[in-house]
């Protein structure tokens, strides 16, 4: 049997035979039933858009206040920003840069690769030139992207400060809930051995 | 193999002279460097490489030390200032009646880490030799590890959060400790360990088993 007919499951490594997947049904490791195929019709479609929507969010939930703070008639406001510059000074600064990085930087990073990869496919186009790199960014991107986790800790410092003053929600609370809810819908519509197969078989075309 | 008490074999890439990639299971000619496929780098599942995973394991768990021990908040409130650990402010939180959010926290900042580093600690250890636990709880464990891992940011996240918005000159200001630095290095460092983690390791152990029962 020539190679191109098997799958090297990724997680345990048994060769497992490459058949063709009927869409809405799922091929599984034979050893460890990792998901080896998960093909969905319009996926790369669904996948690209959801990108874009995230991409908008995130900008809309960095630059808009999500917490306004009211005590005895002073207020202020914190955006992402703020949060991001609290650590700026003394010994902290280092974790200044790592807040940017994992609230902004990087979720932006891996949705503009997501799109990047996977827009031309979405259109039937052949993919785009480093695909397969911007692909593997991606992936690589996936944990170390927080934004979702952020809105828990929007969430509980929300309850922390609200015995010390009045607290209301800005518009980027709400940017980072929908952004919570758009992230988890992304990584469902992902399956990524078969996001690599369509940019094996499209690239070879 | 002609071991008859082994009903289901399963032939690995490896097993076979192959490489298999696992970024995109692509089965590539034994002895490649990098996949043909996605062009990631190709390596054997090799137990050599859980040292990476112990350096990691041991550098996230001397960080978790003082991330215990440091204040994580300075509150200031009227010219008085107060300072918060990581576990009085989970006090705190409880006492206030936000059981709820308590123990979101308690789960994020306590259970989670510590968790953490016996499910590294105990999948690293178990390679050599069959476990207690079979692979596929294993392969449960070490998957619930790499999922939950990064969520026990929040609680850095809540410190640049308070930082950033309890700025109210004399009333009230909240500054970030050292334990928030630290706690963040731990979390990062530990997620790099379970990262280092080769899943394949996991069966690896299992057929050397049963070779070794043949
Ligand atoms: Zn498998
Ligand atoms: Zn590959």
């Amino acid at each position: 049997m020539h190679t191109d007919q098997l799958i090297a499951c990724p997680t345990c490594d048994v060769l497992n035979r490459d058949e063709d997947v009927k869409p809405h049904t799922v091929a599984r490791c034979a050893r460890c039933g990792t998901v080896l195929a998960a093909p969905k019709s319009g996926a790369m479609t669904r996948i690209a858009m959801l990108s874009l929507t995230a991409l908008v969010l995130l900008a809309a939930a960095a630059g808009f206040p999500f917490l306004e703070l009211r005590a005895q008639g002073l207020s202020h406001q914190a955006s992402v920003l703020d949060a991001v510059l609290a650590f700026s000074s003394g010994p902290m600064a280092p974790l200044s840069l790592a807040t940017a990085l994992l609230i902004v930087l990087l979720p932006a990073a891996r949705y503009c690769a997501l799109i990047y990869t996977l827009a031309p496919m979405a259109l039937g186009w052949r993919p785009a030139p480093h695909a397969a790199a911007a692909y593997r960014w991606a992936e690589r991107l996936k944990p170390w992207a927080m934004a979702e986790i952020f809105i828990i800790g929007v969430a509980v410092a929300l309850v922390k400060v609200s015995g010390l003053a009045r607290v209301g929600l800005g518009p980027a609370f709400w940017a980072f809930a929908a952004l919570l809810v758009v992230t988890i819908l992304t990584d469902n519509a992902i399956c990524r051995l078969t996001v690599w197969k369509t940019l094996k078989t499209r690239s070879a075309s | 193999m002609e071991n008859p008490e082994n009903p289901q074999r399963f032939l690995t890439a490896a097993a076979a002279g192959l490489a298999g990639c696992r970024v995109c299971g692509t089965a590539n000619p034994g002895g490649a460097r990098a996949c043909t496929c996605c062009g990631s780098p190709l390596a054997a599942a090799d137990p050599a490489s859980l040292q990476r995973v112990w350096a990691w394991l041991a550098a996230g768990l001397i960080a978790y030390v003082p991330a215990n021990v440091y204040p994580m908040l300075r509150t200031t409130t009227f010219g008085r200032s107060s300072e918060n650990t990581l576990i009085g402010g989970i006090a705190e939180l409880f006492s206030h009646g936000s059981y709820g959010v308590a123990l979101i926290v308690f789960f994020a900042s306590i259970v989670i880490p510590v968790a953490k580093f016996l499910a590294i600690a105990y999948l690293a250890v178990s390679v050599r030799k069959l476990a207690a636990l079979g692979s596929h709880g294993r392969l449960v464990l070490y998957e619930v590890v790499e999922f939950i891992g990064r969520w026990s940011m929040i609680d850095v996240f809540v410190v640049a959060i308070l930082t950033a918005l309890v700025q109210l000159d004399f009333a009230a200001a909240i500054a970030p400790g050292m334990a928030a630095v630290s706690f963040a290095i731990s979390v990062a460092f530990t997620m790099l360990a379970a990262q280092s983690f080769d899943p394949r390791l996991i069966w690896n152990a299992e057929s050397e088993n049963l070779n070794d029962h043949a």
